[in-house]
């Protein structure tokens, strides 16, 4: 039975994701797990694999088309012997976008081709009732008419239904900004642009086309950067005995399998003792109903460096483990990161955000909060400074922390005591036991 | 803003002037290629329109035998063939030097010539008087059409065997006509020229002529076909055309193997449509080819994004209406619309007497897929205007999705079905269900009440035909 293969669910809120490149040919043969689409969203690049062995037969899909969760991105057929003769036309119903006025550049195109249609032309089953002008507007909304419920008589889809079915969607998906535009199939607007002049006159320049991460980025920061009223706050702490610590138990957890045991396995278990200690930092505020989201889970997101671009995948359950547990945690999910094998399950739900550039260098910096969370932790380079103790400078290992926070839901003295907090649990390990 | 772009449509046939209209409309700047000096393509050519100009003549000479019946003798009909060649002619061109005057209204560039891409964004044109020249486009809406298909194994050449456009150049009657293929185009032809005297025998590969359509609605049809042809031979084909000085001898095979050897004057191959894909120089584009049709999507681009392609180059039904819907389409995806071929049903009508029209699901196709369906009917008998024509043997009927009522495909046979047709399509693309079209009000006497009525025997309530009630 040649079948239609779906863009499966791939994690709350995706709804859809951009193509960035077909990597089968048709009539080629796979394995299972074959990865058979690289694609973008939002949060990350990643690739869509084959659930079991088959024949991709067609390609509905080329780069750069947006497609929708359960829409159509292959026709395939089971490499089994009961394949049925080609003539059998069999039509699945696709929903393909149509594209913007084709640039006649445009390269390296993948051939959107659906099957030969039968003697009617027509898909085979049976068709949702929608009238001509209600199934263009459902084109013009970007929304597969086929999900629409319809209220008229035995289901009939009006433009009213498309229209509510739009708006629920908008308001079902929190991290689309402003909630009241329909959505556009183009993703968020573009931010306005100031003009900008003509760079040649000073020397010469090059254009570089943003990947799609890139551009994702840009596109969400802008948002949050626009909307959400930030503070960021600075305090070190003196990790010199968590220092001594880390270095003579890191053979212990590498033989437990983790990696090395870094800063940031153990403060990830240290914010989520702060987490619980300040609820409302584990918060997302709702505007249209004026309340205070409080999470009873503590998913705490890390953000990696990779060659494509930052990408922040999620540490779930950590206030449930252990620092070795969230060593090995880690360590996976970077290495996942790095080889674009993360699931976009694998970066969504996070409460809270660890970015730590201490690697790098630097003396401090100001993170940006990722809506909706309301808060996002920077960690610096630490180093040894001089500090006055029991009447005397001594030289101690000092940690600059940043602390970046929605200001409408966290206050400036909560967010002083929480970052507080974290500093004296690093300088006082034995507390991560007593209250983590 | 938007700069002007160039389009080039390669084809000038129903889907391709309407494209290149289209396209001027949308402030493109268009150019229209086609070979024949003027546009129309085959349907207006050699096409659609010579053949309803032929059916309309062999349906007067029809009506008056008729007339006899009624107590009209208007005696024996003097039939001038060049008289009725001439007429025909003069339709095709008034249609066709229309267009031409639309052009030049629309701004549209008519070139006549044989277009060839040298690559993804030209194409060269050669001219009827030899010259050549080049063109550069942004895009080109390809729509070339298709040709009859000879018969496959036959190779004989002979002007006593004739395609569809030979048999519409209507040069004389012959005396003996073989027919191979009893689909649309077969039947219609061979209406015409068993009305005008010629012994007509039909050959049909498949059980059934007009394949596609519900046997019931065939049978009216057939029953006429029979009493008007020589014979009709389903199940059957030739297997071996032969040139003997007096005529065309062929060897007819039946399903059982029986073979019969026939004399005929003429043979007319109707068998089906081929694409016209070839010696376009595609291979210098990346457009995609599968059985020499264009492969496209339902945007209507093919694999070059630089190309679109509409109408029977890219297969489904070769029909113009649906070659001139893609049309639409393929214009406004070059003018950035979200648009896209979705249609819920391709009508198809044969004109022949009387007309056999259906759209969307069938019976037939219903039992092949599993689909459950209701199939209500309502005869033409139980029909006041049809009693008033003279035309009592016509049915409607309706596919009902039993579960939610709604009307899933209509079909039906008598005079007008072709125009009463449109109706039924636009319950398919509107969603309606079987009980909207039972209470739309349709006028007294008039063939049209035979939709409402086939609607009112589903709920069992049809005043002019009862039916016992049993599901309901």
């Amino acid at each position: 039975m040649r079948r239609p293969f779906k863009l499966p669910e791939l994690g709350d809120n995706i709804e859809g994701v951009e193509i960035i490149a077909v990597l089968v040919a048709a009539g080629e043969k796979v394995a299972a797990g074959r990865s058979l689409l690289e694609v973008v969203t939002d949060k990350a690049v990643f690739e869509i694999p084959a659930d079991e062995e088959m024949i991709v037969t067609e390609i509905l899909v080329r780069s750069g088309d947006r497609v929708g969760v359960g829409e159509s991105l292959f026709i395939v057929s089971p490499t089994a012997a009961d394949t049925p003769p080609a003539t059998e036309s069999a039509i699945a119903v696709v929903t393909t976008e149509s594209a913007p006025p084709l640039p006649s550049e445009s390269a390296a195109t993948v051939p959107v081709v659906e099957p030969p249609t039968a003697a009617t032309g027509l898909p085979k089953g049976v068709l949702v009732p929608a009238a001509p002008s209600v199934r263009r507007e459902a084109r013009a909304l970007g929304v597969p008419i086929e999900q629409v419920p319809g209220t008229g008589p035995q289901g009939r889809i009006s433009i009213d239904d498309v229209r509510q079915f739009v708006k629920q969607r908008n308001l079902a998906s929190p991290e689309r900004p402003g909630n009241t535009q329909p959505a556009s199939p183009e993703g968020p607007a573009i931010p306005s642009q100031v003009a900008l002049p003509d760079f040649t006159r000073w020397g010469k320049v090059s254009r570089e086309k943003m990947g799609p991460l890139r551009r994702a980025t840009a596109h969400h920061l802008a948002a949050t950067w626009s909307t959400l009223p930030q503070v960021t706050q600075f305090d070190q702490a003196d990790i010199t005995p968590l220092e001594l610590v880390r270095k003579r138990l890191t053979a212990h957890v590498e033989k437990a399998g983790g990696g090395k045991l870094s800063l940031t396995a153990i403060l990830l278990k240290i914010v989520a003792g702060a987490l619980k200690a300040f609820p409302t930092f584990n918060a997302s505020l709702d505007l249209r109903t004026d309340e205070l989201i409080l999470k009873q889970y503590v998913h705490i997101g890390v953000a990696v460096d990779t060659p494509e671009g930052l990408i922040v995948p999620v540490v779930r359950d950590v206030d449930h483990k252990n620092i070795t547990q969230l060593a090995i945690d880690l360590a996976t999910l970077t290495q996942k990161a790095r080889t674009r094998k993360l699931m976009p399950e694998e970066m969504s739900g996070g409460c809270f955000t660890l970015s730590n550039l201490g690697t790098v260098g630097g003396v401090g910096f100001t993170p940006i909060v990722r809506h909706p969370e309301v808060a996002i932790l920077g960690v610096a380079r630490s180093g040894i400074e001089a500090r006055f103790a029991e009447g005397a400078f001594q030289p101690r290992l000092m940690l600059p922390l940043s602390l970046s926070y929605d200001h409408r839901v966290v206050d400036g003295a909560d967010g002083a005591r929480f970052l507080r907090w974290i500093c004296e649990v690093l300088e006082e390990p034995m507390r991560i036991a007593l209250e983590g | 803003m938007n700069e002007t772009k160039d389009v080039v449509v390669i084809g000038g046939g129903p889907g391709g002037y309407a494209a290149a209209f289209l396209a001027a409309s949308y402030g493109f700047r268009t150019t229209l290629v086609d070979m024949r000096s003027t546009p129309g393509g085959v349907c207006l050519h050699c096409g659609c329109i010579p053949s309803k100009a032929l059916l309309h003549a062999a349906k007067l000479l029809t009506d008056a035998r008729e007339a006899m019946e009624i107590g009209i003798d208007f005696g024996q009909p003097r039939v001038e063939i060049d008289k009725i060649r001439l007429w025909k002619e003069r339709v095709v061109s008034q249609l066709t030097t229309g267009l031409s005057q639309q052009c030049l209204r629309r701004g549209v560039t008519f070139i006549q010539g044989q277009a060839t891409f040298l690559g993804s964004n030209q194409i060269a044109i050669l001219k009827p008087d030899g010259q050549q020249s080049e063109l550069l486009f942004d895009h080109c809406i390809l729509a070339t059409g298709s040709r009859p298909t000879p018969l496959p194994g036959i190779p004989l050449q002979s002007p006593r065997v004739m395609d569809s456009t030979a048999a519409l150049a209507f040069e004389q009657i012959p005396e003996r006509l073989l027919v191979v293929g009893g689909g649309v185009i077969g039947l219609e032809l061979g209406s015409v020229y068993a009305t005008f005297g010629s012994r007509v025998t039909i050959v049909e590969m498949s059980p059934t002529l007009l394949p596609g359509a519900d046997r019931d609605l065939v049978r009216v049809v057939a029953k006429r076909l029979e009493k008007l042809t020589e014979s009709i031979r389903l199940e059957s084909k030739v297997t071996a055309l032969v040139e003997r000085a007096d005529g065309l001898l062929a060897t007819l095979e039946n399903s059982a193997g029986q073979a019969e050897e026939l004399h005929f004057d003429r043979v007319l191959v109707a068998i089906g449509r081929l694409p016209n894909s070839e010696n376009l120089g595609l291979e210098k584009t990346r457009v995609r080819l599968e059985r020499g049709l264009v492969q496209v999507d339902r945007a209507m681009r093919t694999a070059d994004p630089a190309i679109l392609a509409i109408g029977d180059v890219v297969g489904g039904p070769m029909l113009a209406h649906k070659a001139a819907h893609e049309a639409r389409i393929a214009v406004e995806v070059l003018a950035g619309k979200k648009a896209q071929f979705d249609p819920r049903a391709i009508p198809v009508v044969a004109f022949t007497d009387p007309e056999v029209a259906w759209a969307g699901l069938t019976e037939t196709e219903a039992k092949k897929q599993g689909i459950p369906v209701k199939a209500v009917r309502f005869p033409w008998g139980a029909s006041g205007r049809a009693h008033t024509l003279g035309q009592v043997d016509g049915s409607t009927k309706l596919i009902v999705d039993p579960e939610t009522e709604r009307v899933l495909g209509i079909g039906m046979t008598g005079p007008g079905a072709g125009e009463m047709i449109s109706e039924g399509v636009l319950a398919l693309e509107m969603g309606a269900t079987v009980r909207d079209l039972a209470e739309t009000i349709h006028p007294h006497p008039t063939l049209s009440e035979t939709v409402m009525e086939a609607a009112e025997v589903f709920f069992g309530h049809s005043v002019h035909y009862f039916t016992p009630r049993q599901n309901r």
